[in-house]
């Protein structure tokens, strides 16, 4: 007991001194508290190192040849290459313009269908089938056939990609527009909105958070689509690269392409991240 | 004085699986313009049922409504509604929702604005005006309703249960701010409230409402001294009218 209440006194004594060098308890608090706010934006960084470090030690214990898994360094002086010559852009730019045409084709089909679909129910019964239908058939399997229909160009990938967007982003536009509140389409009526009121002081706001989460999901599935086409058949963009450098068993190039593709990836959801943030403000 | 609004003969029976309930049935009212007139009954009766009828959001089964001697078939922006829950918009803050009727008929936004200032304060929501709904208590919501329902100057007020979600003394002062309003702009009133004090207290006549399918089965006529204070609650003329109005309330 009596040990006890000493080490407490110690304790407290110890307290006291660190208390008395206020300043550096200031600081140390500060950053702590800066940290703990901060901390979200340090995970990412923490986790990328260590992925690096994971894979590093994997080349390492493993042993393996460059040509199976290459190392951080080698696929690293890889990218540098590739961005020195062009090539890497060259590829990019092609993907992104795919991309680019997929979103735009397949986001406002889907979008006009989706707002017609949860409109109408005899036009849901009548085409609902098909579009099951449709979705039923993996992509990747009519990806030839557009290839035929539509030649190897551009317009092949473009429609692939805009494929396979179409189908969530209907599915969240029609749950989106069917989940209005029909106690506010009451307020709107007695208020005597008119049809074009209707849709943009209550339909689009109120369906805002499933478009925001349809487009998250389609930006992913977007780039993924556009790599889909370009597989396919194609002589340019990042799926064509990956092709080409599994031909030449180029391991490194195929690492850049896929990173490249990951990138587009996390950029195009981080602009829907950031719209939603700047217009879901009112969710807190 | 002229009738505004009549309601004569209403039926409304909504689809169900038992083939079809009854909501609302040979329900008749006629409300002079001016008058302020309070529905009780029990929860379920089809007060809300009525409102919406009356508000032209809900065609009736049979029968008919007339506003001003015409049939009215629709929504008219002479009725102001306030539902019986605020029914805000999360994504509007407090004025873009008490504006929301302006903006519809288009009218100028500095305009707007300053009517709803007044209105805010009316309803004691200063300090509010650019909080989003989630950051509002019920109490707080339902004040926006009101502001709404009266920021575009409807001749006829429907209000379904606005003080329901309200603490009582946040209630007694909203009633008297309520009859303040009526009494300077002399709307058509028709009020749903379950308190009885409430609704002798506010109204020209109580209208009491059987179990479901709701039907008149009494109306007392209110006929205490106006402008009214709140003292008035305590006289006897006015405890005498809350008994008949309670006695005469089914169930
Ligand atoms: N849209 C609807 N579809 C089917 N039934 C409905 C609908 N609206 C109301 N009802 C039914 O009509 C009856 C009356 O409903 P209403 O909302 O008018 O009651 P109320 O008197 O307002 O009740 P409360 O005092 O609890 O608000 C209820 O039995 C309800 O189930
Ligand atoms: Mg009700």
């Amino acid at each position: 007991m009596i040990e006890r209440s000493d080490r407490l006194s110690a304790y407290v004594s110890a307290s006291h001194s660190f208390t008395n060098s206020g300043r550096w308890c200031v600081y140390l608090r500060s950053a702590i508290n800066f940290m703990r706010r901060q901390w979200e934006y340090l995970l990412l960084p923490l986790a990328l190192a260590l992925f690096l470090v994971l894979w590093q030690s994997i080349v390492w214990i493993g042993g393996y040849p460059p040509f199976i898994l290459p190392s951080p360094g080698r696929v690293y002086a890889k990218l540098v290459g590739v961005l020195s010559d062009g090539l890497l852009w060259w590829h990019m730019r092609i993907t992104l313009i795919e991309i680019a045409g997929g979103l735009v084709l397949g986001l406002t089909t889907a979008t006009v269908l989706g707002y017609l679909l949860a409109k109408s129910r005899w036009l849901e019964r009548l085409v609902s089938p098909y579009i099951v239908a449709s979705q039923a058939v993996p992509v990747v399997a009519l990806a030839p056939l557009l290839v035929i229909w539509f030649r190897s160009g551009q317009l092949s990938k473009v429609l692939v990609c805009a494929l396979t967007i179409f189908f969530p982003m209907l599915v969240n536009v029609m749950v989106g527009i069917r989940s209005v509140e029909p106690d506010l389409v009451d307020l709107m009526r007695s208020l005597r909105a008119t049809r074009w009121q209707m849709f943009i002081l209550l339909e689009v706001p109120s369906s805002l958070p499933m478009l925001l989460g349809g487009l998250k999901v389609s930006v992913t599935l977007s780039v993924i689509g556009a790599v889909v086409g370009e597989f396919v058949a194609a002589d340019r963009g990042l799926g064509f690269l990956i092709n080409v450098a599994r031909g030449h068993f180029d391991t490194p190039l195929m690492f850049v392409a896929l990173f490249t593709l990951v990138g587009i990836a996390l950029a195009l959801y981080l602009l829907v991240v950031i719209a939603e943030g700047v217009l879901l403000r009112w969710r807190g | 004085m002229e009738i505004i609004l009549r309601a004569e003969h209403i039926s409304v029976i909504f689809p169900s699986p038992q083939g079809g309930l009854s909501a609302l049935e040979d329900f008749s009212l006629a409300v002079s313009a001016g008058e302020f007139v309070c529905v009780v009954g029990p929860s379920g009766c089809g007060k809300s049922t009525l409102l919406r009828v009356l508000g032209g959001l809900l065609p009736p089964t049979s029968g008919q409504v007339y506003l001003h001697g015409k049939a009215l078939n629709g929504p008219c922006s002479d009725i102001g509604i306030v539902f019986q829950k605020a029914n805000l918009m999360p994504w509007r803050t407090v004025v873009q929702n008490i504006i929301l009727p302006l903006e519809i008929q288009g009218l100028d936004a500095t305009e707007s604005r300053r009517r709803a200032a007044e209105l805010i304060r009316l309803v004691g929501l200063e300090g509010f005006e650019q909080s989003y709904t989630r950051e509002l208590s019920g109490g707080m919501a339902q004040r926006v309703a009101i502001a709404r329902a009266l920021i575009h100057d409807p001749q006829i007020l429907l209000l379904d249960e606005p003080f329901g979600a309200l603490d009582a003394l946040t209630r007694e002062r909203m009633n008297l701010e309520l009859l303040r309003i009526w009494e300077a702009r002399r709307q058509t009133v028709v009020m749903v409230t379950h308190n009885i004090q409430e609704a002798v207290f506010l109204s020209d006549r109580v209208i009491v409402m059987t179990t479901r399918p709701g039907r008149v089965t009494a109306e007392v006529p209110v006929r205490l001294p106006r402008p009214r204070s709140s003292d008035i609650v305590y006289s006897d003329a006015f405890s005498a009218l809350a008994w008949t109005v309670h006695e005469a309330i089914p169930g």
